[in-house]
């Protein structure tokens, strides 16, 4: 190899090797430019929305395509509350499954068991809207439903979530099977923090004489709480973006009412129903408005979910 | 010794009821997967996977639905995968300084739960809208969006737990960096991000909310991406909120095939890669 | 110290510092290793040596937060000006690692890896490199039947003469070895040993050892660190029988480190 060889050969690599950073970095730069053009592009397909109906957008319950008159908080108040049937069942449920799997499980159980809750999350959501359409709303109707209406109706107050007719599918079924939904993703993440608490911590709390339950609820729940908070969080950003379980048993009637056995529905649903068929620009604007507004509120959980974990990482990563 | 009766009892009590909470969990598991071969094992025939998907009362199959799904399942990953590997690499072996990375990290994690209704809306946007027409490749572009997080999360993930000496060896050698990241560290993570593509293809197979207004659907044989393209899930729910009782068979017999291949994906993914990985 | 001045250096170490952030490692340090010599760094862990080695090759150069600020002459040419592509430095320079670090392929493109780096060879050219390399690690007979298999598939002592093997490859000048048996049994780490020994015929050896009596075996120059500092530098004979300062033979006696 002569000398100019190696230099003009070593100029090459370099050149290689510069590209070959630029490209990766291109593409990481992508990731964050596909985030950035999905609310750009919202925000354009909801301007004619947005310029006809302003901040009555956020108070109106109309939902009135033949005249035109279009407002979000039929779905909003939807997506809202079956988001919170969600976390009403999926927090306790998922909060029981990571202490199982943790401290009680036998070893040779807690993979498959892992497993068998992580597939949870691996069924598809239209799969659940399915069976929740043709399986579980008829059970819910014939058996739960009616002692709901009988006894809880009466009451005032919370009564007047429970009124209307046990038809099986509406707000509650919905929320239910949410619920279900994110149990896995809940979990998974209580796992995680769980496991991260050091073995002396419980170890210490044991040798005062503490039962297993008083260790968890006094030493491991406090030691994890961010993380449990971020998972909790995590799971809403599930329940809340979550489309077609959504669409098949919520019942898609655009009025409003407080009941949960009523009909109703969420961004989601109405996004799934009815994009397809929209006629006019307003129309098809308030939709995307609809989009925008999911995708935003769900950034903020997703964000604040996100922040929570990594500070609970940051204060284990000071610790070591 | 009443406290210490008090203390035991509520601690049996709540030992119960995670007990509990984790057989409620299990309950619906088994009962989804019980209606599933339930009710769609008896509608499963030949007819389903060589005939095309018919007209209420007349026989048919799902065959189109099926092949379009697997084209765009495999043109979405095909266009996911190099995004998701260049920009995972990027966050794993140059990510340590900078602001561009801890941002890509954030939005990243963000765009991995994000509504994939949302993404469909996008598509839908700047790809069917400029194009005036559904077609196959929207619905790809929809799906290759919800890949790039996956393999995005799972390259970085792997290439983290490559040990810096190897990277130090092919260094000390006079390796370039892009040779020591290309030749030894991706190929040493090699088993792990195939796991990732898996995992993200078992993901997007049984998407359904951003096909809807993308691909829409198609009764007939169509080998044209280029045009509206019939799929499994879109199928299965146009089938299942339909009125006719013959749509409903083959909406359950397209909801077992999918359900137990994506599963078996799932499961398969876990055991035949992780054993194998630690071999290593 | 008579003997090095007669002998030619090969690298010569100047004023050298250096920083890992902001926390001050490596202070002030002067050192000549000759040619063709085998020359020990030993010292209690954190004491700087393995990070004085991987200065000699620009590691440091991989992390973003580290920082060497002197001179390192190689044959009279300062490799820390930045000037010197640190590519075919490396060419020159090969370095073997504390924990053997096959890369995930067969036993053959191990070796052969390297060498595609800095020179096209043809494949007969290359076959008889990969032997030579091979046989000059003490490699050969065990895996001449095997050179497809993967490098993973070898014993720990195995894949550490692999590594040396890929190392001498590249035909370099200098061979760094960091720990090179601490992860190895008895008798790995006297095949080691042995090869240390034949291989100083061709190349300058710099070893990093916590084990004394390793150094004490194959080198012929030792250089004592602690804290960052170089405490003493001397043939090995005389640093072992009569150390001129009290910390190298508190070190060396065993009394401390």
């Amino acid at each position: 190899m002569t000398k100019l060889n190696t230099a003009s050969r070593e100029k090459f690599q370099a050149f290689l090797d510069l590209a070959f950073k630029l490209t990766t970095r291109f593409f990481a730069f992508a990731v964050l430019a596909l985030l950035a053009g999905i609310i750009i592009e919202l925000f354009i397909g909801a301007m004619p929305s947005i310029k006809a109906f302003g901040w009555k957008f956020f108070t109106s319950t109309d939902w009135d395509p033949v005249n035109v008159k279009f407002g979000s908080v039929i779905q909003v108040y939807g997506t809202l509350v079956t988001s919170l049937i969600a976390l009403l069942i999926g927090i306790p449920v998922s909060f029981g499954v990571a202490l199982y799997l943790t401290e009680l499980s036998p070893k040779w159980l807690k993979r498959p068991l892992g497993i068998a809750i992580e597939l949870l999350a691996g069924i598809p959501s239209i799969i659940y809207g399915m069976w929740g359409l043709f399986v579980f709303a008829p059970h819910l109707a014939d058996h739960f439903q009616p002692w709901l209406i009988d006894h809880l109706g009466p009451i005032p107050g919370i009564g007047m979530l429970f009124q209307g007719a046990p038809m099986g599918i509406g707000m509650l079924t919905a929320g239910i099977i949410l619920g279900i939904m994110i149990i896995p993703f809940i979990a998974s993440v209580m796992r995680d923090v769980f496991e991260i608490v050091p073995p002396t911590l419980k170890e210490s709390a044991y040798a005062v004489g503490c039962t297993t339950w008083e260790v968890v609820w006094n030493v491991v729940l406090p030691y994890t709480k961010i993380g449990v908070v971020g998972g909790i969080m995590l799971g809403l950003g599930r329940a809340l973006g979550e489309t077609m379980a959504v669409t098949f048993v919520i019942g898609n009637a655009q009025n409003f009412s407080y009941s949960l056995l009523d009909p109703g529905s969420s961004i989601a649903s109405t996004l799934a129903n009815e994009f397809n068929e929209a006629y006019g620009d307003v129309y098809t604007s308030a939709l995307i408005e609809l989009g925008l507004i999911m995708f935003v509120i769900t950034f903020v959980v997703l964000a604040l979910s996100k922040l929570l974990l990594f500070q609970l990482g940051k204060r284990e990563g000071e610790k070591t | 010794m009443n406290l210490y009766r008090k203390r035991r009892l509520i601690n049996g009590l709540n030992l119960t009821l995670s007990m509990v909470a984790m057989a409620f969990g299990l309950f619906w598991l088994g009962w989804i997967l019980w209606t599933l071969i339930d009710r769609g094992l008896s509608s499963i025939s030949l007819d389903v996977f060589t005939k095309m998907t018919p007209a209420p009362g007349s026989n048919g199959g799902l065959l189109n639905a099926m092949a379009g799904s697997i084209a765009m399942t495999l043109a979405g990953v095909a266009i996911g995968t190099p995004v998701g590997v260049l920009a995972g690499t990027y966050l794993a072996e140059y990510g340590q300084k900078g602001w561009l990375a801890p941002a890509t990290r954030f939005i990243n994690d963000i765009l991995l739960s994000a509504p994939s209704i949302v993404i469909g809306l996008f598509v839908y946007e700047v790809y069917v809208a400029s194009t005036h027409h559904f077609s196959g490749w929207a619905g790809a572009f929809a799906l290759a969006l919800i890949v790039i997080p996956v393999v995005v999360r799972t390259t970085e993930n792997m290439l983290k737990l490559v040990p810096n000496g190897l990277r130090e060896a092919a260094a000390a050698l006079g390796a370039p960096q892009w040779k020591v990241i290309v030749l030894v560290t991706l190929r040493a993570s090699k088993a792990g991000i195939i796991t990732g593509i898996l995992l993200a293809l078992s993901r997007i197979s049984g998407e359904t909310a951003p096909l809807l207004f993308t691909a829409l659907n198609n009764s007939f044989w169509n080998a044209n991406m280029n045009a509206p393209m019939a799929n499994l899930p879109v199928v299965i729910f146009q089938f299942a909120m339909s009125p006719y009782d013959d749509w409903h068979k083959l909406a359950w017999a397209g909801a077992l095939l999918i359900t137990f291949g994506v599963l078996g994906l799932n499961i398969l993914t876990r055991f035949v890669f992780r054993s194998k990985t630690t071999l290593h | 110290m008579e003997a090095l001045k007669t002998l030619k250096p090969k690298i010569e170490v100047r004023n050298l510092n250096f920083y890992y952030g902001k926390y001050h490692a490596l202070r002030s340090i002067n050192l000549t290793m000759p040619e063709k010599k085998v020359t020990a760094f030993i010292g209690p862990s954190g004491c700087g040596k393995s990070t004085l080695l991987r200065t000699m090759n620009c590691m440091y150069a991989l992390y973003p937060n580290q920082k060497a600020v002197g001179e390192i002459l190689i044959d009279e040419e300062n490799i820390l000006d930045g000037k010197r592509d640190l590519n075919s430095l490396r060419a020159k320079i090969g370095m073997v690692f504390q924990k053997p670090t096959p890369f995930p392929m067969s036993i053959y493109d191990n070796i052969a890896f390297g060498v595609k780096l800095h020179e096209k060879l043809g494949r007969g050219d290359m076959d008889d490199r990969v032997e030579w390399a091979l046989k000059k690690a003490a490699l050969w007979d065990e895996v001449k039947d095997k050179l497809k298999q993967s490098g993973n598939s070898l014993s720990g002592g195995q894949q550490q003469r692999l590594c040396i093997a890929r190392g001498i490859a590249v035909k370099p000048e200098v061979l760094l070895l960091d720990e090179p048996a601490s992860a190895l049994d008895p008798i790995s780490t006297a095949r080691i040993e042995e090869l240390i020994t034949e291989l100083k015929e061709d190349y300058t050896i710099v070893i990093v050892t916590h084990n004394m009596q390793q150094a004490a075996r194959v080198s012929d120059f030792t250089a004592y660190l602690y804290l960052g500092e170089l405490i003493e530098f001397g043939e090995t004979t005389s640093i072992f029988t009569t150390p001129k300062q009290k910390a190298t033979e508190d070190y060396i006696t065993g009394r401390f480190g």
